[in-house]
């Protein structure tokens, strides 16, 4: 099993929830934050004061899923996330050791 | 917190017993040209008069007013803060301005109205003595009077405004206390002698021929120099220039800024005392001047900054409102419309070139808009009030020369921007030696709104 994460901006949300069901995976969290990476951040200006806004906000997406679904599913979420443009985000992954489902205690794959 | 307090009043009482000994003269004298007058006038003329519209107009301009400052000011100011010290800001504007309400009633009223003076009136009206249902106030017009108390009100939502305007130059770093301190010694030292010289009968200002319409010495100068004096003594807000320091709501920001709008009518066509076509002149003066300056302030930040912000626009108007003040009982819709268009310009200059000239973190820009744009209305006011450029030629238009107008209009800036920074020094060292100005580095970090009230604006 492994723990798919990926940052993506905010607005391509939809499209890879779309594209993850259309694979399969059965369940997705999701969190907004903020960062910094390559993509540049915007100035403000409040009257004679400027600000620099570096974090900039994106979604953070996390799916676990079977060792089989691995490749789709990171396929999936490249294809849907990308607009070919700087900060269209990253995709990490993570071994998972143990998966519960809390309601009946199935473990392993089948919690999944 | 009595400790403090009992000195002040002190203080107060030393204040008035200098004042008091220069002034013993000016009642008797007054009484003696009233008695004189009086006579005269018994035989030709009928009872003064008051007019019931009149008086509606002046208790609904007096409610406009109050209505600029809450919620109108509150939430100008409130939006532009951090989020934690929005509740301090709101506090800061209501309490100072209920706390010279009062202060008003008690004593403001009798020292800036109660008589004749240079500069200061007198002691006959302490606590209101001798204004009753059936005491009357002067108009602009002879004979046409007002119930004292519609005059009493009105005039006391001036004062309040006033001090609650300075809250915006020390905001996010001030002790609550040292505001209240600080807002009844300026008050009582500063406001009711510029008051009186600029509006009272027999002050200094008024007979040098000064034209100040509504305020713009008497609020918007004396304010913004306070409050620029303020960010001085007090000090930079920790992180000033480092950490961003944004604005936390500018929505709110913006609808405060149109509340101000629309309660000016009642500050500026209110001071007309009268319902008449003054007020409409000041009422058409008050709209297109504001409308000008945010065209202006737009204008100017799509020039040099590249957009023009929501900000600006709510800048904008503020700085219009404020040039246009002391003009608006004496210029033409034309003359307005450039005094607020300049206003918009210049203001914007104030905010950024000049605020980084003077090195001082006032917060919200007190003196960048209210100072400047006060002084910079005062001058012009000198040159729109002229006859030939469509103003009214004040009192005596066919002697109106912009030079000579231009001149008294500059003493009284200047005497205004003397008097009102150094009795805000005097007071702000009163207030540091007796409560401290400050609050802990801790607790400006934490926020004033839970370090100095126990209470958080939002919860999310």
């Amino acid at each position: 099993m492994k723990l798919v994460t990926a940052i993506i901006k905010p607005f391509k949300l939809d499209e890879v929830r779309e594209a993850l069901a259309a694979v399969g995976v059965q369940g997705i969290t999701v969190t907004e934050v903020k960062g910094f990476g390559r993509q540049k951040g915007h100035t403000e200006l409040y009257r004679g004061a400027e600000y620099v806004v570096d974090f900039l906000p994106k979604v953070k997406l996390e799916a676990a899923v079977k060792d089989e679904l691995v490749e789709q599913t990171i396929e999936a979420i490249e294809k849907s996330a990308s607009t070919g443009k700087i900060g269209d985000g990253k995709i990490f992954v993570f071994d998972l050791e143990q998966v519960i489902r809390i309601r009946t205690g199935e473990t392993g794959p089948d919690a999944l | 917190m009595k400790k403090p307090f009992a000195i002040l009043l002190m203080a107060l009482g030393l204040g008035f017993a200098g004042i008091g000994i220069a002034q013993e003269a000016a009642p008797a004298a007054a009484d003696a040209v009233a008695v004189a007058a009086a006579a005269e006038a018994a035989p030709a003329e009928a009872a003064p008069q008051v007019h019931k519209g009149d008086v509606a107009w002046m208790l609904t301009a007096t409610l406009l007013v109050l209505f600029m400052v809450l919620p109108g000011l509150a939430l100008f100011y409130g939006g532009l803060v951090r989020a934690k010290n929005m509740l301090s800001v709101l506090m800061q504007v209501m309490v100072v301005f209920s706390l010279i309400s009062v202060l008003w009633a008690i004593y403001g009223y009798s020292l800036a109205f109660g008589g004749e003076g240079l500069i200061i009136a007198g002691f006959d009206k302490l606590f209101l003595s001798g204004v009753t249902m059936d005491s009357l106030a002067d108009t602009f017009t002879d004979n046409v009077k007002l119930p004292e108390y519609v005059f009493v009100a009105f005039q006391a939502t001036f004062a309040g405004i006033t001090c609650a305007l300075i809250v915006g130059s020390f905001a996010e770093r001030i002790k609550f206390s040292a505001v209240l301190l600080f807002s009844a010694i300026w008050f009582t030292f500063c406001y009711l002698p510029i008051a009186h010289m600029v509006w009272g009968a027999g002050g200094y200002l008024l007979d040098k021929g000064a034209l100040d319409f509504a305020g713009g010495t008497v609020v918007h100068i004396n304010a913004g120099v306070a409050g620029l004096v303020g960010a001085y003594l007090v000090g930079k807000r920790i992180g000033y220039g480092k950490e961003a320091m944004t604005p936390h709501s500018l929505t709110l920001t913006m609808v405060g800024a149109s509340l101000l709008w629309v309660g000016w009518f009642g500050f500026n066509a209110g001071s007309n005392l009268e319902a008449t076509s003054g007020a409409a002149l000041a009422f058409i003066n008050t709209l297109v001047a504001t409308a000008a300056a945010v065209l202006a302030w737009s204008l100017g930040e799509a020039i040099f900054k590249g957009k023009p912000s929501m900000l600006g626009a709510a800048s904008g108007a503020v700085a219009g409102l404020v040039a246009i003040t002391p003009a608006c009982g004496s210029v033409g819709p034309m003359g307005a419309i450039i005094i607020g268009f300049a206003s918009g310009f210049v203001c914007l200059w104030g905010v950024n070139g000049l605020k980084k000239m003077l090195g001082a973190d006032d917060s919200l820009d007190v003196f960048g808009v209210h100072g400047v744009g006060g002084i910079l209305g005062a001058l012009l006011t000198g040159v729109f009030t002229a006859p030939s450029l469509g103003g009214t030629g004040g009192a005596e238009p066919d002697a109106f020369s912009i030079a000579r107008q231009v001149m008294i209009q500059a003493e009284g800036v200047v005497i205004t921007i003397v008097w009102s920074a150094v009795v805000a020094f005097i007071a702000y060292k009163i207030a540091d030696v007796l409560v401290g100005l400050r609050v802990p580095e801790d607790e400006e970090r934490e926020g004033l709104d839970i370090a100095a009230h126990g209470e958080s604006a939002y919860h999310y």
